[in-house]
């Protein structure tokens, strides 16, 4: 009942984003094509590119076939090269995903052990010191944008101890870069919430019974607190998995990683609308994915949340 | 009963699919207090606010005109403005025309009548005790000219020792401004006290109603019998 | 302003002002030189004249880093601009609107902030065009959900509040609720909000800038000085160096200034609220001078001379008792009065920071030398919400059974068994079933009953129920009492009730302990509680209406306020508020002698 009524939520949101990537072309001022193909293009050239595109037809018939398109897979063709823009996608979307999955599964793996090791250590005001550090390292990871730790990384680690890899996608080595620029904000915003929820959850009356009954403090901590800290953490830190996407294109951008975020900005420079069209639609997709993904797991940690969403 | 107040008849509140009231029928006499008992749940909550136009109602309620009902909160310390002045919350209420200094006079002759100082409506609410907001809170309703005072469970965030205040004040205000009051509460005890009749509530539904005498020393329901039974004593 | 003491606080505005500072100054001082071209000199690192080095023109960087400034910062202020006029009214929305228009926009928001502010930036910046514009437009745009989704959350709070619910009965207009009650509780949040929204702005049009898609030349911002000499990372990195550090110095900046001062000002009203923040136990301290004295060896419990203290309070001052075994002891006392304390020192279970001094013995030997295991099986403790008192993650069985797996050696299946059993024993109907469900689908006395088969999981010598029915329905409360006093005939165990109810402790306790401000003021049996000598005890007992209550008069009240753990005056705390205060009580300390600590007591 509770995944019916998140994948219903899904469903819903999917269709509104391929409604969204169609109407983008019908939002531009002016004449795409004519954008696309500069002000020096012949008209005739334009006309038939627009012919082309259907974009001289009434706008229910032009959805009908977008919508019969997109469902088959075919995004159309790119503006410039003409390479069908659902290959160029799929050459590039591997890549991208790797990055962010890796990133992901970092982000979470060190955030949630980190910020609840912090808050068994920090609790009823002990650890000033340690309170300090973590919240001023956590805060000031938080705040630098990706492009800053990357240039910074490249400048070290690169240029100056040319230990790693400077750019592109080649073995291991060349992932240590991208993944920690794009993994430390989030990471660092999640561990400050981990903590902090963990805080309040050993300050609840549960926790107060358990201790009560002297269980040892690691069942207290992972069987008693992590699943409620975790499904606390993941309702308000869901997002930071979602904005982990749009930090990957710039992170793509200035390692010139072989992904989709590299073409999508290229798109986006070069007016080639229907590739930048395509390439949203599937960063729309994979977001919305994404937050399905945290509902999902949100529901099967917490059994509150599937008697509540379904009563 | 003296002169008729209010009328209700066939009550219905509902919350999407929940009834929270069904079908529930009481009437109020002038300067009367009319309990409302019964256990969470029990709709009592419901009855309040669908009186007083918080929660979408059904059936027919006659002889109050809008705002002619005033509605007192549990809990003290949610039911105040942080950040208006006692004086700011108890004009709150008040008619439009009074002008400046009329607001505030009248504001401290309220303040004055539910026995708080006058210099009380420039301090805020975080400085009072949870008895004197309740009486702040009193005060705000009591500014609109109310004709029924309807009392939503008003001491049970209170000490034992402040309670009595409060429910005295309650009394007093009937004495003096022939106010009607629908007192509402958990505490058969408390209930019995104040009010002039009683009735009890379960599941959305009225069980019994009658007169104090009536319902605690010959009870007719098997659950306001349960009920009086459960009532701890002092030995 | 004491919120501004926080360190990042004054960092960020440091950060902040030096911004400001150079977005005044900067056009002026550095904008010609930041203009003049120099062909002999394109592409240069750093060097005595170009301490940052040239661009592709010859201009210098550092000049060019510190004249954008301006320009960045007021591209960022555009954008926010659009940001909070999208954001604040789309956010208040659902607060003013009707519900269904309320949910149309509550599902329109929810839907936009799924998707990562750079992406729909870029999506907003196709439509709008490459360009400052576009840019200026799509982070605009973009931040919006975030901020309408943080307005909606306070504002909903504010809207389904009490004092706005008794405002709309007094007959105020939506507006009107809007204006008086609404906006006022929301504008500070949000202010400081906005201030962080500033910061991310400027990031996010200088990402926008950096990928190409943001300012276009000639124009130019650090966004775009950071495009152009990108490519020279691996030759002169000191190129990159001014326009990133100029971002991160203004962006961090605002950010910082803005959300640690909405922490501080979320955090501020808990801090005024008690001293209970976070909890954890801490353990009983023995007074140095004082030896391993035995304890009265036939009580179960025996606490002499406890103290509680946080910080400068001292809501426990010095109290001693003893519970006998298969004794029922009650303690009464008003919320403050420091009934709850006791029970979890009597527990170890204070929380952090707290200090306990005195000791407590548990069958004769001091709390700290038992071992958890005979901690955890000896003693059952029951709190005062059965909502909240049990794991909303875990099965019912397996909150019992872990118990008997931590302390009886005993394996799962039969530590499942034995929780089976126990449940069944406080007569849950369906004990087998009931262990496989979750807390959420029991009620609240079915919670309690769980709570108190718990402590049956052990032997329990001694069983703390503190407040246990308190959110119990009366019919509901009589059951669980009826349970408790039925837990200690069948077991044996002593039981120490804790309420504010005098009834409720009358009723099931021979004796009864009454707390008034941290100390034990009377102890007597219960049923000379009508007959009480302390004039406090006797003004609770007048104040509490039963059904027996004369109704011709005025209920009895006490006058005035039990103080605050940290304001107890010198000699009775009670004496303010007494009816028989004598000169000497207000100087000197009552101790308790023969159960009764006061001066002039009353008749018996």
């Amino acid at each position: 009942m509770f995944l019916l009524r998140r994948a219903i939520r899904f469903a819903l949101s999917l269709v509104l984003v391929v409604l969204a990537s169609f109407a983008m072309l019908h939002l531009i001022p002016g004449d795409p094509v004519r954008a696309a193909l500069g002000p020096t293009a012949p008209r005739e050239a334009v006309e038939q590119r627009r012919a082309e595109l259907g974009l001289d037809r009434p706008w229910p018939e032009q959805l009908r076939t977008y919508l019969e398109k997109a469902a088959t897979g075919d995004f159309g063709e790119s503006f410039l090269t003409r390479q069908p823009a659902g290959q160029v996608i799929g050459d590039r979307l591997p890549a991208t995903v790797q990055l962010v999955v890796v990133t992901m599964a970092l982000a979470l793996l060190v955030a949630v052990p980190l910020g609840m090791a912090m808050a068994a250590r920090t609790h009823g005001g002990r650890g000033g010191r340690t309170e300090l550090a973590f919240t001023s390292v956590t805060g000031g990871l938080s705040v630098i944008p990706e492009f800053l730790l990357a240039v910074a990384m490249i400048a070290l680690f690169g240029v100056t101890l040319r230990w790693l890899p400077v750019a592109g996608k080649d073995g291991a080595a060349s992932f240590v870069m991208p993944v920690l620029a794009l993994a430390a904000g989030p990471t660092a915003l999640l561990a400050r919430l981990v903590r902090v929820e963990t805080l309040r959850e050993l300050s609840s009356d549960y926790v107060r019974l358990a201790r009560a009954k002297r269980i040892p403090a690691v069942r207290l901590y992972l069987v008693h607190l992590l699943p409620n800290t975790l499904t606390s953490a993941l309702t308000m830190g869901g997002l930071l998995l979602t904005s982990l996407l749009g930090g990957s294109v710039v992170v793509e951008y200035v390692f010139q990683w072989p992904g989709l975020g590299g073409t999508t900005v290229d798109a986006i420079a070069d007016k080639d609308y229907a590739l930048a069209q395509a390439a949203i639609l599937v960063y729309g997709a994979v977001s919305l994915t994404v937050v399905f993904l945290v509902d999902v797991a949100l529901g099967l940690l917490d059994p509150r949340s599937r008697a509540r969403k379904s009563g | 009963m003296t002169k008729r107040l209010l009328e209700v008849r066939g009550l219905h509140v509902r919350y999407g699919r929940f009834p929270a009231v069904q079908d529930v029928s009481f009437e109020i006499g002038e300067g009367e207090i009319l309990g409302l008992v019964g256990e969470s749940g029990s709709g009592k909550s419901s009855v309040a606010r669908a009186l007083t136009g918080l929660a979408p109602r059904t059936g027919t309620v006659s002889g109050l005109g809008p705002r002619e009902a005033q509605l007192v909160f549990q809990d003290p310390y949610a039911s105040l403005d942080p950040r208006m002045t006692v004086g700011r919350s108890v004009a709150e209420g008040l008619p439009r025309g009074l002008g400046r200094a009329g607001r505030r006079e009248e504001a401290a002759r309220l303040l004055e009548l539910v026995r708080l100082g006058r210099e009380t409506a420039g301090r805020y609410p975080r400085q009072l005790s949870g008895g004197q907001r309740q009486r702040v809170a009193i005060a705000r309703a009591l500014g609109a000219g109310p004709r029924l005072l309807v009392a939503d469970e008003v001491t049970s965030a209170l000490d034992v020792s402040v309670q009595g205040a409060i429910l005295n004040l309650i009394r007093e205000l009937r004495a003096e401004l022939g106010l009607s009051v629908l007192f509402i509460s958990h505490d058969l005890a408390v209930v019995r006290y104040v009010c002039d009749r009683i009735a009890v509530m379960r599941e959305g539904r009225i069980v019994e109603c009658g007169t104090v005498g009536q319902v605690i020393e010959q009870p007719s329901h098997e659950y306001t019998k349960a009920l009086l039974e459960a009532v701890p004593r002092l030995q | 302003m004491n919120r501004m003491r926080s360190p990042s606080a004054l960092a960020g505005l440091l950060l902040v002002l030096v911004t400001l500072v150079f977005a005044v100054i900067g056009p002026w001082l550095w904008g010609e030189e930041a203009a003049r071209f120099d062909p002999l000199h394109i592409l240069e690192g750093h060097s005595p004249e170009h301490l940052l080095g040239t661009d592709d023109g010859g201009r210098d960087l550092l000049a060019r880093t510190l004249a954008a400034t301006r320009q960045s910062v007021w591209l960022a202020v555009l954008a926010t601009l659009i940001t909070t006029a999208l954001g604040i009214p789309l956010g208040a929305l659902p607060s003013v609107l009707g519900p269904r228009t309320a949910r149309f926009a509550s599902g329109l928001i929810d839907s936009l902030v799924a998707f990562p502010v750079l992406l729909l930036a870029m999506f907003a910046a196709l439509i709008a065009g490459t360009g400052a514009r576009g840019a200026v437009v799509g982070i605009g745009v973009a931040a919006a959900p975030g901020l309408a989704r943080l307005t909606r959350t306070l504002a909903g709070t504010v809207a389904s509040s009490d004092y706005v619910a008794a405002a709309r009965v007094l007959g105020a207009s939506r507006a009107a609720v809007l204006v008086r009650h609404i906006l006022p509780n929301i504008a500070e949040p949000l202010i400081l909000t906005v201030t962080a929204n500033l910061g991310y702005a400027l990031l996010g049009l200088a990402t926008l800038s950096l990928l190409g898609l943001g300012v276009q030349p000639p124009d130019y911002d650090w966004g775009r000085l950071l495009h152009d000499t990108l490519p020279r990372v691996y030759v002169d990195p000191e190129a990159v160096a001014g326009p990133a550090l100029a971002v991160a110095v203004a962006g961090i900046g605002f950010t910082l200034l803005g959300e640690s001062l909405a922490r501080a000002a979320a955090r501020e009203p808990s801090a005024t609220s008690a001293p209970s923040a976070s909890r954890g136990e801490s353990r009983t301290e023995l007074p140095p001078e004082c030896g391993p004295l035995p304890g009265t060896p036939e009580a179960v419990l025996e606490v002499r001379d406890l103290s509680v203290s946080f910080g400068g309070a001292t809501p426990v001052r010095g109290i001693s008792f003893s519970v006998a075994p298969g004794e029922t002891v009650g303690i009464v006392g008003e919320s403050g009065s420091g009934k709850s304390l006791t029970a979890l020192a009597i527990g170890g279970l204070v929380p952090r920071p707290g200090e306990v001094s005195g000791r407590v013995l548990l069958g004769g030997r001091p709390l700290e030398e038992l071992s958890r295991r005979e901690l955890g099986t000896r003693l059952a403790m029951v709190f005062q919400d059965p909502m909240a008192a049990l794991n909303p993650a875990l099965r019912v069985g397996s909150q019992l059974a872990e118990v008997a797996t931590a302390h009886l050696g005993a394996s799962r299946g039969q530590a499942w068994r034995r929780a089976v059993d126990r449940l069944g024993r406080v007569r849950l109907p369906d004990p087998a079933g009931d262990a496989r469900r979750h807390p959420h689908e029991f009620s609240g006395g079915m919670r309690q009953r769980a709570v108190i088969a718990m402590g049956l999981m052990g032997e329990p010598e001694l069983v703390v129920a503190d407040e246990p029915t308190t959110a119990l329905d009366v019919t509901v409360q009589k059951r669980v009492l009826e349970l408790l006093a039925e837990v200690n005939e069948t077991t044996g165990a002593a039981g120490l009730l804790i309420s504010h109810d005098l009834a409720v402790v009358s009723r099931y306790c021979r004796r009864v302990l009454v707390m008034y401000a941290g100390r034990i003021v009377e102890e007597l049996p219960s049923e000379r509680l009508r007959h009480a000598r302390h004039p406090y005890t006797r003004a609770l007992v007048a104040s509490s209406p039963d059904l027996s209550t004369d109704r011709s008069l005025p209920l009895a009240t006490i006058p005035g306020l039990q103080p605050t753990p940290d304001e107890v005056p010198g000699g009775c705390a009670f004496a303010p508020r007494c009816g028989r205060v004598l000169e000497r009580c207000r100087t000197d300390r009552p101790e308790p002698e023969d159960g009764l600590a006061c001066w002039n007591p009353e008749d018996a």
